[in-house]
């Protein structure tokens, strides 16, 4: 257990998730090429299957699990290339990761964000 | 003799500079956050600095994860805005200052630090909206900068402690440079923000607000703040207040605050920022 294993909703990318990762994370930085962009969009399974990712992390990324990517090793600013490739922005996916829509997501960010309070501890939510 | 006379802390939310490069800066959502940096502006053009030292983090730009330098310095003569995958930025070049950058690698590894040393790098958001916060769209950057990348992506960043530390480092550094040279350290970054799962949205303004207090008048007790507790109050994302640190660092130990501005959001962010003078 990680002092910080106890903060609800967060995926601390710390050194033994970006070992995880790694191939995930390099993946997602080679989209910032266009000619990259390009082969993912026209196969991509058949792109994401020459990074050496495993099932669990191929299937996240198809599937733009983003929550499963996070917990598999993947880092948004890494993730952020897949994100733009989509066509989306980083709000967009901020809101999917919360299970939110985005109007409610930015509406949410417009009054203030989300509060703290009653987000700092694991046990605050189980307890309801 | 070369002296770190004031630093200026912000946010470098990258949708800020979006505004600023499409021309949105007086719609009604960015109107209250750009009306925040007019003080900066007319700051800078009275104060003109010749070189800032701007500490930021790159973002899975430049470095990527096959290299993770803790503190990094750039030393090349220029720096081009990177490509994040949208096509570079329309901001002018980068100018570096090599020469004080050789001055300030040889100095601080001498005390300790043990930087990497970047010659060619591009440098992404963190770098250049701040630079656009502050200085506008001018033709040319009205001075030269130089980068410090601070890895705050990978878990653990360096500590609170160590980034004031360096801070002060720096301050020796830039004195003992033997030139008249007016320098500025900016910290970039924060405040509050979560970029990621359940949690994300996450904004803590009595944190952002406590921290700018301490920032100011108790650095030491600001740089005591745990990762853990960065991470429980301020989001994942808000541990890149560290950054500001070093900022400070470089200052005296006493400081005036001649500007302190808040506001939320920026996109998914608190933006924060400062501009801070030694005072004597």
């Amino acid at each position: 257990m990680k002092e910080y294993d106890d903060i609800p909703g967060t995926y601390v990318f710390d050194a033994e998730r970006a070992r995880q990762g790694y191939p995930l994370n390099r993946f997602c930085m080679s989209l910032m090429h266009e000619d990259n962009r390009k082969r993912f969009k026209a196969d991509e399974a058949a792109y994401v299957g020459t990074f050496g990712l495993s099932e669990e992390q191929v299937d996240a990324v198809l599937s733009r699990s983003w929550n499963r990517m996070l917990a598999l090793g993947g880092n948004v600013y890494f993730m952020a290339k897949l994100f733009f490739t989509d066509g989306r922005s980083v709000q967009f996916a901020c809101a999917q990761m919360a299970g939110m829509t985005q109007d409610a997501y930015a509406q949410m960010m417009l009054s203030g964000g989300r509060s703290p309070d009653g987000n700092r501890y694991k046990r605050e939510q189980s307890d309801g | 003799m070369a002296e770190v006379f004031a630093a200026l802390t912000t946010s470098h939310v990258p949708a800020m500079g979006a505004a600023v490069d499409l021309g949105k800066t007086r719609d009604e959502y960015w109107r209250p956050v750009f009306e925040g940096y007019e003080f900066a502006k007319r700051w800078i053009a009275e104060t003109r600095p010749d070189v800032v030292i701007l500490v930021y983090n790159d973002h899975a730009t430049a470095l990527g994860l096959d290299v993770i330098p803790t503190f990094a310095l750039g030393c090349g003569a220029e720096f081009e805005p990177a490509d994040e995958g949208w096509g570079r930025r329309p901001v002018p070049m980068v100018k570096g200052d090599p020469e004080l950058a050789a001055h300030i690698a040889q100095s601080l590894i001498l005390d300790e630090f043990d930087l990497t040393l970047i010659n060619r790098m591009d440098v992404d958001h963190g770098l250049t909206v701040p630079l656009s916060m502050v200085f506008g769209q001018p033709e040319a950057w009205p001075c030269k900068v130089i980068p410090l990348a601070v890895n705050v992506v990978q878990y653990p960043p360096p500590t609170g402690n160590r980034c004031l530390r360096l801070g002060h480092a720096l301050r020796k550094a830039v004195a003992s440079y033997d030139r008249d040279l007016r320098v500025m350290v900016w910290g970039t970054g924060g405040m509050s923000h979560q970029l990621q799962g359940p949690r994300a949205g996450l904004i803590n303004s009595e944190f952002d607000a406590r921290f700018m207090d301490l920032l100011i008048d108790a650095p030491e007790e600001a740089a005591s703040i745990r990762h853990v507790d960065y991470l429980r109050e301020s989001g994942s994302e808000g541990i890149e207040l560290v950054m500001w640190l070093i900022a400070r660092g470089a200052l005296t130990p006493k400081v005036r605050a001649v500007r302190r501005f808040y506001h939320v959001p920026a996109s998914n962010t608190a933006v924060g920022h400062l501009i801070l003078e030694n005072a004597i």
